[in-house]
């Protein structure tokens, strides 16, 4: 790959990365707060793509004009071309690789890690060592599928007494028919994003498709199950109600960093 | 313009004019680089990507129904994932580099590190603790220290220590473990042993010919601006393609491998910390992140799960990919091995003695 199609590429990569971190596109694949190292790349590669087409003209304006100034057959060692010596460099062909990522970005941009993901993978539910904070007052209470699976999970549902919980996520069937309801939780990339998964029993949707977004509200029930994959525990609400909504804007659960 | 520095200047002479005129005849580094004048029928590299561009935006269609299958989907979707998280912290690291390579006199590592290899190894390898990054940006910087004449011993123990020892990283496993603290000082005793052991290993046993940085421009002579953006460009593209080789293999392994199998190998000591640090090779995880995965491997003992937060920042799929693109592959088929079995046993130790 030449240099002027190296200028190209890292011009495509860094407008895809900076559309990519100016839309919601990069919470797709990786956490919220490397948006401004993602800004400052893609701004730097744009960068690198300027000042190659930069110096590669003013190069060849230089040498045009020392061809002009002086015979270069009488003076073969004139300083005229004092950057002949980088062309000599055999430009890395491994740099094509480079267009599979811009392609896959900007022609597919594939969307967040769903249930098959999910399925394959243990669910993450960690033991906290300190307690759950009280339940905020109001009739219907709001948490993360990450907290509600916590408490539940490790708190024996004490925290929840029996408020009404709603919380989302995407939907995923166990090979047994069980749907589950999962948000993926991410600390990098998605690379590492794994599954926390609580069961659904009770009034549970009638159409169920694996990745559509839910809203449920229920309550907490002692049923609970293990994880085939890695023996994790997976507790299960109790449903009173269940509708569909849009995707979050950030399809992962990032309370772990912080 | 297109020669090698070999090439007698009577040649350059005439390449240059049968350039002019069209003629290819004579180039030796298979490259389509001629700037001097367009060349129709010839396949150039431009010509290249924007076909490449174009066929993909033609087959737009057929091409996202075949990737609209959940394995390709989630395949794409971790390919795409370690690229763009990794691509911040190799730009980071490439501009370091460039900048010890051109703003940097080599006197100062003379002055900065210890003159005794011996010594400088543990130096440098404490001094990883302060690129704050994870191991995308240590590669090229530990290239280019290489270059700037500091000793191999010690720019390797750098290598190997900074990704795994430094704060961010040293503070996300104190996150992941909330009720383990020693796990942190495990990892960063046992990650800094490995680094200076391998540091002195090379010292010891390392020979100058196995380590061939893959040839590139030298930036003599030019203006500084030029030697940086051309070392930044050059960096990126080259170190960026091995990234995509590494991230390929990291996404087949997510995607195609089932998670399940590992719950076998939990049950020995010994196989359970083989089979850990393997994951670790394979998953490729950014290391500012294994913890968080190393934290939901419940079934696993903490020794296992440690010897899986050393292996992964120092040798993995994607860094043997770029140490290849760096340091060249006599290099890098002699060095993950040792790496590996190395902090295989380090960590092993450390964990018997600490967890």
């Amino acid at each position: 790959m030449n240099r002027q199609a190296q200028a190209a590429v890292l011009f495509l990569t860094g407008g895809a990365i900076l559309h990519a971190g100016l839309t919601d596109l990069y919470l797709r694949y990786v956490k919220a707060g490397l948006r401004p190292l993602l800004l400052a790349a893609g701004v730097v590669l744009i960068a690198t793509a300027i000042a190659t087409v930069w110096y590669d003209r003013r190069e060849r304006r230089t040498r045009t004009d020392a061809h002009a100034d002086s015979d270069p057959h009488s003076d073969p060692h004139s300083h005229a071309h004092p950057h002949d010596h980088v062309h000599a460099h055999r430009e890395p062909g491994i740099a094509w690789l480079m267009t599979l990522p811009l392609l896959a970005l900007v022609l597919v941009a594939p969307p967040a890690l769903g249930s098959y993901s999910a399925m394959r993978t243990g669910t993450a539910l960690q033991k906290q060592p300190w307690g759950f904070a009280d339940l905020p007052a109001g009739d219907t209470v709001r948490l993360s599928l990450v907290d509600y699976a916590g408490r539940a999970a490790y708190g024996h549902g004490r925290s929840l007494g029996n408020r009404r919980i709603r919380t989302a996520g995407f939907l995923a069937m166990g090979s047994d028919g069980t749907p589950y309801l999962v948000r993926m939780a991410l600390s990098c990339c998605a690379a590492d994003a794994q599954p926390v998964k609580i069961g659904l029993t009770g009034h549970t949707p009638t159409v169920l498709r694996p990745d559509t977004w839910l809203e449920v509200t229920g309550t907490y029930t002692t049923k609970r199950t293990k994880d085939p994959v890695n023996e994790g525990v997976i507790p299960f609400l109790d449903v009173t109600d269940a509708k569909p909504i849009k995707a979050p804007r950030d399809p992962y659960d990032e309370s772990w960093n912080g | 313009m297109t020669t090698t520095d070999t090439t007698p200047p009577g040649v350059e002479d005439r390449e240059t004019d049968g350039a002019a005129d069209g003629r290819t005849d004579g180039r030796t580094d298979g490259t389509t680089d001629v700037p001097g004048g367009p060349k129709g029928w010839q396949f150039n590299s431009p010509l290249v990507l924007t076909m490449l561009l174009l066929a993909g935006v033609v087959l737009q269609d057929p091409l996202r129904g075949a990737l609209s299958a959940p394995v390709t989907q989630s395949w794409m979707t971790v390919f795409v994932a370690v690229i763009v998280q990794a691509l911040p912290f190799l730009v980071l690291g490439v501009m370091l580099s460039a900048v010890i390579a051109v703003f940097v006199p080599p006197s100062f590592f003379a002055r900065a590190l210890p003159k005794r290899p011996a010594l400088a190894v543990p130096v440098a390898g404490m001094a990883g603790a302060v690129l704050p990054g994870c191991e995308c940006a240590s590669v090229p910087v530990a290239g280019a220290l290489v270059r700037r004449g500091v000793t191999p011993a010690a720019a390797l123990a750098f290598l190997l220590s900074a990704p795994a020892i430094n704060p961010i990283v040293l503070t996300a496993t104190a996150v992941a473990f909330p009720g383990e603290p020693r796990m942190v000082l495990a990892r960063f005793v046992a990650s800094l042993l490995v680094a200076c052991a391998m540091g002195w290993l090379w010292h010891r046993l390392g020979r100058a010919d196995w380590l061939r940085p893959p040839e590139r421009p030298s930036w003599e002579g030019q203006g500084k601006g030029a030697a940086f953006w051309g070392s930044v460009r050059h960096d990126v593209m080259h170190a960026g393609g091995f990234l995509v080789v590494g991230a390929m293999a990291a996404a087949t392994l997510k995607a195609v491998v089932p998670a399940d199998w590992l719950g076998y190998a939990a049950d020995n000591m010994l196989v359970s910390i083989l089979a850990l640090a393997v994951l670790a090779v394979l998953l490729s995880i950014c290391s500012e992140a294994d913890a968080f995965v190393a934290a939901s491997l419940t079934q696993f003992s903490l020794t296992a799960r440690l010897a899986f937060l050393v292996v992964g920042p120092m040798i993995d799929l994607k860094l043997f990919a770029m140490q290849t693109a760096t340091f060249g592959r006599g290099f890098a088929l002699r060095f993950a091995p040792a790496t590996f079995t190395l902090a295989v046993l380090v960590s092993s130790l450390v964990g018997a003695v600490l967890l």
